[in-house]
């Protein structure tokens, strides 16, 4: 067994984490400036952040992920790291011409102080900064909040730095899908357009990460929110949020600066969570919700009642991003499933809240951790003490699955082994039905694998 | 195209070499320039993957979350025993932390594991942020080694420090400390301890059996499929044999300092530097049965995989190859390795490689080609577009973009998935390479000509280079 150092007694631990349910902020600033458009990230710290966010992003995409790096020296980490980004924007517009330079911080450079619109001034005043071309920031320490705040916080520079107040309003909504993949992006944007509902999405990593095979390496793909119509998106006349951690700051942030009304919204993974979406669009946008549409959801609540009986009772552990677990509790309870134990690393004070009201007060047995001490070894050690039927979560679950011998449905990030997250959405009601076929599919095929001989069915 | 327009930044024209042309006088070994994209990681990458494969120590990182989630079991370097080194532990600093400082929390997460998992010792790593707030890691350690009688050992692998080679040296002096505090009883004199291989898919085992093959007792393995006790008593060996430049160069020098064991050099990549090895090995030894051993074995094997070799040879002749290593050790033999399987390599580079390093790459190497050092994508990619590329080897980074310009791809790094190393590890080699380069599956990318429209016959191998979009 891997995991033969698990024991099944929970132990109060108090320093330390085993087996993290989380990363750092640093790489989910990274995935959102990816979503821009001719953006180049740029990791401002040691070598060995940027270098292990490019790879970790290079293992759950499989495509090339471009961003640069301070360099930071011993030097840099007692002098500041100035001159570093001084150089390396210098450096980035040279040598890769991109159109936006978006920096983000680390622990390193958060704990120096280094004060990055100052040098970002400092790099104008000099002519680092070519006309025409962005600087834009985030601060994102690693030892505060988790990668999901890293999102956030780059989806929130997008504003500060680029979203233009405007004094008359147009027709169009502005999207924040929060930390999902470029398929549920896609998605999300198809969605909007059957409704005849006109977006601005941003961050947009569709097109980027999932970007096609023309026998030439891009280092820009096509794809990626552009800066004009960042600019634009101060003059939409509605922002709808979709995750309260990874995008409600972003959308907060427009309102504040532009004065365009913003509604945050759970992630539309799951039925009610996209009829909510799909209802928020219809009032934000005054449209009608097409018949397409409807018979989209029909077909979806078709599969469920047609295969009820199968999901009843079944306890699934299901750990990862806040924004995700609720909507997927949310959709689990619906499906008469139990989701009993649910875990992630990322802080947050409503996260419990959330889950609880997802809940609806149907699994009472339910056990939800947040914070220090939640992690996989703390949901190992669960599953060992009371074993559920099915796992949900990333590619770090495959220990457990294997150990207690349950399946597992790959979701969230990352998914380091395994194809089809980057191509196949799991966000609206083409996404629900996806996620009822993999849950349908682990379940019977875990039947079929140990059902006794005299009970293996052939029609189920 | 997008890249035409990126040239090589001034400031490394002199870390890039095109063989044939006047002076060579390369730069390597200097610090990246910021704004790069370069492949290159920190100094606790360097020790965290030259410690890791030791299965019965806690490895225990000192720092956000972030250090220990991305190097969770990502390199293959196997156990046949304990998985303890798999898990992923981490002092998950916060901000609180990082104000009134880490030390604390380190104590108790150390207390906590060393009771809950009973290590062999334990390994803390500083990571970036440790090095700033100043927490005195060497105090907190000393104090629960002693609470705990195991060895607690400090590594100090702040990421600013220097480069990966410097996390290497950091590793070394940490299981320094271990050397020399263990029981010698019952290691003879044919004995060795091997060093810098890490048990990739299995590679430390096979190597292991080739010496035991030979008559030899291999007491240690500096790390792959590691053992803390062994690593304790590995001043007991008559010698130390040396893979991986980098990693294992400064361990291998304090040793001999203090025991007096000598080292040698070798590597276990292709049917050269392998026999090379073992022969080396064999000859300090002054014994003709351990010799003639070994001339039976190498004889052996190499007849063994010759004939589904030159299979694989007749296939990719005329071949063309990049190489992008860590280390530039790995680069000479793969090099060869290719050279052997009828590759030509037109794009020669490495992340840490010294001047010597590349002094003998050139001379391995052909008129023409390119030499890098610390090289990017779009460097990477020009080149290899440039000299008509048929096959990219290199690590995770390298990987899609290989596939985005329609390459072959072979990773000879920390994502390996089979014994690259030794005689089977060749034929294996050779596989892959060809499994990626002669697969069909590239004619299917648009731009890129078949074979047989290259070369204007069917079925002929080409030297011609495969014709890519190029505006």
């Amino acid at each position: 067994m891997l995991l033969r150092h698990t024991t099944a007694e929970v132990a109060e631990r108090s320093a330390l984490s085993v087996n993290p349910a989380k990363t750092c902020q640093p790489i989910g600033a990274m995935y959102a400036a990816l979503g821009l458009h001719r953006c180049l990230p740029h990791s401002h710290g040691s070598q060995g952040c940027c270098a292990y966010h490019r790879s970790a992003l290079t293992r759950h995409y499989k495509e090339p992920i471009m961003a640069g790096t301070s360099s930071f020296t011993e030097g840099s980490s007692v002098f500041g790291g100035q001159s570093n980004l001084l150089q390396a924007l210098n450096n980035m517009f040279t040598l890769y011409d991109p159109d936006v330079v978006a920096v983000h911080t680390t622990c390193l450079s958060e704990t120096i102080g280094d004060d990055i619109p100052q040098i970002v001034d400092k790099a104008n005043e000099k002519g680092h900064i070519p006309e025409g071309k962005y600087v834009i920031h985030a601060n994102t320490p690693s030892y505060v909040g988790s990668h999901v705040t890293g999102f956030a916080n780059m989806a929130k520079a997008m504003v500060d730095y680029l979203a233009e107040p405007a004094a008359m309003k147009n027709e169009c909504i502005n999207i924040v899908p929060g930390w999902v993949e470029p398929a549920d992006m896609r998605e999300i944007k198809r969605l909007c357009w059957q409704m005849g509902v006109d977006v601005i999405m941003f961050p947009d990593t569709s097109d980027v990460l999932d970007a096609p095979q023309t026998g030439e390496y891009e280092f820009y793909p096509k794809g990626g929110v552009t800066i004009p119509e960042l600019k634009q998106t101060g003059a939409s006349s509605a922002t709808l949020a979709l995750g309260h951690t990874a995008s409600a700051p972003a959308a907060r942030a427009l309102d504040v600066k532009c004065n365009v009304p913003c509604e945050v919204l759970d992630l539309p993974i799951g039925l009610a969570a996209t009829d909510r979406f799909v209802d928020a669009l219809r009032r934000t946008a005054r449209v009608e919700v097409p018949q397409y549409l409807e018979n989209e959801r029909g077909r979806v609540v078709d599969v469920i009642t047609d295969m009820h009986q199968y999901f009843h009772g079944k306890r699934v552990a299901l750990w990862g991003d806040p924004d995700q677990l609720v909507s997927l509790t949310e959709f689990l309870v619906d499906l008469d499933m139990r989701p009993v134990y649910i875990v992630t690393g990322t802080p947050g004070k409503a996260f419990l809240k959330r889950i609880e009201k997802a809940l609806d007060g149907r699994v009472p047995e339910a056990k939800v951790k947040q914070g220090l001490g939640a992690d996989m070894f703390l949901m190992h050690q669960w599953i060992k003490n009371e074993p559920v039927d099915l796992l949900i979560g990333n590619t770090y679950g495959k220990y457990i699955s294997r150990d207690e011998d349950t399946p597992l449905i790959r979701h969230g990030f990352p998914i380091l082994d395994r194809i089809g997250h980057s191509y196949f959405p799991t966000v609206g009601y083409g996404g629900a039905l996806r996620l009822l076929e993999k849950i349908l599919d682990a379940l019977l095929s875990d039947q079929d694998k140990n059902s006794p001989e005299e009970s293996f069915e052939l029609v189920m | 195209m997008e890249t035409a327009r990126h040239n090589i930044l001034e400031g490394r024209k002199d870390q890039v070499h095109r063989k044939g042309q006047e002076p060579f006088n390369m730069a390597c070994e200097k610090h990246s320039l910021a704004g790069s994209v370069s492949q290159r990681a920190c100094v606790f990458c360097g020790s965290r993957v030259v410690l890791y494969p030791i299965a019965d120590a806690l490895h225990l990182i000192h720092g956000p979350a972030g250090c220990a989630a991305y190097t969770w079991d990502i390199r293959g370097a196997l156990s046949s025993g304990p998985q303890l080194h798999r898990l992923s532990f981490t002092t998950d600093l916060r901000e609180r932390d990082v104000i009134f400082g880490g030390e604390k929390k380190l104590y108790h997460a150390l207390v906590e594991l060393i009771d809950q998992f009973q290590p062999k010792a334990a390994f803390v790593y500083a990571t970036c942020i440790v090095g700033v707030i100043g927490d005195d890691v060497d105090a907190v350690c000393k104090r629960v080694q002693e609470e705990k009688s195991i060895p607690v050992l400090p590594v100090h692998s702040e990421g600013f420090k220097g480069t990966k080679k410097d996390g290497y040296k950091a590793a070394c002096d940490a299981m320094g400390r271990l050397v020399g505090t263990g029981d010698t009883a019952g290691i003879g004199p044919r004995s060795l301890n091997i060093m810098g291989d890490f048990n990739i898919a299995g590679e430390t085992w096979l190597i292991k059996r080739y010496y035991e093959r030979m008559g030899l007792q291999v007491v240690a393995s500096f790390t792959g499929d590691g053992r803390i006790d062994d690593l304790r008593r590995a001043h007991g060996a008559a010698l130390n044999v040396v893979q991986c430049s980098g990693s294992m160069i400064h361990l291998a020098k304090d040793m001999k300092e203090r025991y007096g064991i000598p080292f040698i050099h070798v590597s276990y990549f292709g049917i050269e530097d392998m026999s090379r090895a073992l022969y080396e090995v064999a000859e300090f030894f002054h014994d003709q049965d351990i010799v003639d051993r070994t001339q039976k074995l190498v004889r052996d094997e190499v007849s063994q995989i010759m004939p589904e070799l030159n299979r694989y040879r007749e296939k990719l002749m005329g071949k063309r190859a990049c190489v992008y290593t860590g280390g530039a050790f790995k680069a000479f033999s793969l090099v060869r390795s290719l050279r052997t399987l009828g590759v030509q390599t037109v794009v020669v580079g490495s992340q840490t490689g010294s001047k010597d390093d590349y002094d003998l790459l050139r001379k391995l190497c052909d008129e023409g080609t390119i030499l890098v050092d610390d090289t990017n994508p779009v460097e990477l990619s020009r080149f290899v577009q440039e000299k008509g590329a048929d096959l990219l080897i290199g690590g995770v980074k390298e990987r899609p973009i290989a596939y985005k310009l329609g390459l072959g791809f072979c990773d000879h790094n920390h994502e390996r998935k089979q014994v690259l190393a030794g005689y089977e590890g060749m034929v294996n080699f050779a596989r892959e390479v060809y499994s990626s380069v002669c697969s069909p599956v590239w004619k299917l990318v648009p731009g890129r000509r078949t074979e047989s429209e290259a070369s204007g016959e069917a079925a002929a191998p080409t030297l011609l280079p495969v014709a890519r979009k190029v505006s």
